[in-house]
């Protein structure tokens, strides 16, 4: 075992890295099931995110449209998704696995000529002095500006959905449709809007793994994490701060065990490898046993006139 | 006649009918383990399934799966493809292994084809390719050019496959440089860009120059080639398009002659169970062009391993070698036999890890 082969200050920088699309999908989905929508296509609208973003930024050359393809990309393939369960009823749990299907075949298709190509790079932040401080440094001032992105985000929606009439008129819809209906909300326009915005957060934390983290094209390239940023929405129990907890600490206990095996630590690789799933969850739970709930209407369709 | 018996006897009639229809065409069925975009394992298999449409043309129907979880998803899925009417089936990973065993006794007529495993049937061949004797190449090139001395090995699951060739570099890297030392991150997974890409940045930040992979993606490949400074190899493909640097060799796995071959063998009628496991030599393993980013005098070395391994004049398991634990294992000059190999669950004297169970 050697311990002092890994690089604490290293560590917690690609820790950060490795939780950034975890976090943007998480986050996205956790708006979309507060306004009452259970969308389980994430893992879709990661991967169409995934390939727009590459495909735009390596026929443009530039990163920056590239991530904002990745979030028009995700948005629009979740319109079909606000279509289908908003508009002609249809259930949200099948609407959404086939979301997720439709979006691992598409993306297949539309990354056929982009396998093995280099798209470009993503300039890092580099602030004068701040980013050669030691230690400090190269852990918070000097990231790519999408990994910053991902904690306005979680603080932007945290407020949003706390303190403005607008997170209140989401959050009503979430709660009680009918009530919200009543009061002259329209129920359907704020869930299409939050189901874009998931699409949009997912196709962001798809583009980040084939620009940056990866960074490359491949088929079926995002592995689950879809999966798993929905069960973290739930586990954190629909809270934006604990949202960013569970994607740091499942980031970093991933980086973690990989660093620790690579170093021959004694603990049994099985353990490590399991480790980050486990004590994620644990800790989310033992935070969760306060009262904290799911929006109650969540996946319950709506329609005015019922 | 009732008219259940006329409806049992047109039904049956009606089933004879479709069935020599089917009969026309041999059905081969593929279930692969990931995407046939991964640019590596899979992706060499779908070649050699589009070698068999290519060579046989309207006598066959190919029909593929992919992204086939190792377990009882895979039960399902070949059973599906049985129940199709595939003539063939070639469950092309290792954790297909008792799905397969389990689904060829239910349909004795269908001939089963399982990669790199190791439990046949009267219907069930297992294939696979001597990657070791390529792992030889590579721990060679490895261990000439390391400067760090330490390599990086992304695994992927603890079986025999894997550990052989973890086995294999470590020894042909040992013996061009004593010190070097081998970092080793299982991954659990075949594929998962993501995943390996951070197993790679791991292993670079604790010093690792050389990656060896044996997961099926890109992903180290790119991570290396952004570190910069590091070598890696192609995995199952030839990734050349991380060619000369970082990727500076590769594995290759022709699959095309075998899946032909056995194609046929079904078509003539003579198919047989059988254990096929095939190396340089045959054409089953490839060594990828080792490209300028490797000095002369290496490169012409890493040659000459590969051709007396191709032509049976030197084994890749060669004595005189020790267990980890220091047992004697290969006395000098003997050579491990294939048994051994193919259930390898140790590893050799030197490294200093131990294999998860």
């Amino acid at each position: 075992m050697d311990l002092s082969a890994i690089n604490p200050v290293l560590l917690v920088a690609s820790l950060m890295v490795a939780a950034t699309p975890l976090l943007l999908a998480a986050v996205g989905e956790l708006v979309v099931e507060k306004a009452g929508v259970l969308n389980l296509g994430v893992e879709g609208m990661m991967i169409v995110g995934a390939i727009s973003g590459f495909a735009i930024s390596v026929e443009t050359g530039s990163p920056l449209v590239g991530l904002v393809a990745a979030m028009i990309g995700g948005a629009v393939l979740s319109l079909l998704f606000a279509f289908l369960t908003q508009v002609a009823l249809a259930n949200q749990v099948a609407s959404g696995l086939a979301l997720t299907l439709f979006g691992l075949g598409l993306s297949a298709l539309m990354g056929q000529s982009y396998v093995g190509i280099k798209p470009p790079a993503m300039a890092r932040l580099d602030i004068p002095v701040l980013s050669d401080l030691p230690v400090i440094g190269p852990i918070l001032f000097s990231h790519d500006p999408v990994l910053y992105i991902g904690i306005a985000l979680t603080a932007g929606v945290w407020a949003l959905l706390k303190y403005s009439r607008a997170g209140l008129i989401l959050r009503a819809v979430g709660e009680s449709h009918d009530a919200a209906h009543a009061l002259g909300y329209n129920v359907i326009r704020v869930r299409v809007l939050a189901i874009m915005f998931g699409g949009a957060c997912a196709g962001l934390g798809g583009a980040y793994i084939s620009l940056i983290r990866v960074p490359q094209w491949t088929e079926g390239m995002t592995a689950g994490i879809g999966w798993i940023a929905l069960a973290l929405v739930v586990f954190a129990s629909w809270k934006p701060w604990r949202v960013l907890l569970g994607a740091y600490l499942f980031g970093g206990i991933n980086v973690l065990q990989l660093n620790l095996q690579a170093a021959g630590i004694a603990i049994p690789v099985e353990y490590l490898a399991m480790s980050p799933y486990l004590i994620t969850i644990l800790v989310l739970v033992i935070m969760s046993a306060d009262k904290s709930r799911a929006p109650a209407s969540l996946g319950r369709t709506f329609h005015a006139s019922q | 006649m009732k008219l259940t018996k006329l409806l049992t006897t047109a039904a049956v009639a009606l089933g004879l009918a479709t069935t020599a229809m089917a009969s026309e065409k041999t059905k081969v069925g593929f279930v692969y383990v990931g995407p046939v975009g991964d640019g590596g394992w899979t992706y060499e298999h779908d070649q050699g399934r589009k070698a068999v449409v290519a060579e046989f043309g309207d006598e066959v129907e190919t029909t593929y799966v992919e992204s086939v979880p190792e377990g009882a998803d895979a039960e399902r899925v070949i059973t599906q493809m049985a129940l199709q009417g595939a003539d063939l089936i070639f469950t092309t990973s290792f954790g297909y292994m008792d799905p397969t065993i389990n689904v060829a006794k239910k349909f004795p007529d269908v001939k089963f084809e399982h990669a790199t495993g190791y439990k046949t049937a009267d219907n069930v061949s297992v294939y696979s390719a001597r990657f070791y004797e390529g792992r030889a190449v590579q721990g060679h090139i490895a261990g000439r050019m390391t400067k760090s001395n330490v390599i990086g090995y992304i695994a992927s699951f603890p079986i025999p496959e894997v550990i052989r060739g973890i086995n294999s570099a470590y020894i042909h890297a040992k013996k061009v440089n004593p010190d070097i030392q081998f970092k080793i991150i299982w991954a659990y997974t075949w594929f998962d860009p993501a995943k390996e890409a951070d197993a790679a940045k791991a292993l670079i930040e604790q010093g690792a120059d050389v990656i060896l992979q044996h997961t099926d993606s890109t992903a180290p490949q790119a991570a290396a080639q952004a570190a910069g400074n590091v070598i890696t190899f192609g995995q199952a493909s030839d990734m050349s398009e991380y060619a000369p640097l970082p990727r500076v060799s590769s594995i290759i796995d022709n699959w095309a002659p075998y899946y032909i071959a056995r194609t046929k063998a079904v078509m003539d009628g003579t198919w047989e169970s059988t254990s096929t496991w095939d190396g340089i030599g045959a054409g089953m393993v490839g060594i990828g062009e080792i490209s300028d980013a490797v000095p002369a005098d290496v490169k012409a070395e890493a040659l000459a391993l590969k051709d007396s391994l191709a032509s049976g004049e030197y084994h890749a398991f060669t004595g005189p070698l020790n267990k980890q634990d220091g047992s004697p294992w290969l006395a000098e000059g003997e050579t491990a036999d294939d048994g051994t190999l193919a259930g390898m669950n140790f590893y050799v004297e030197g490294i200093e890890a131990e294999i998860p169970n």
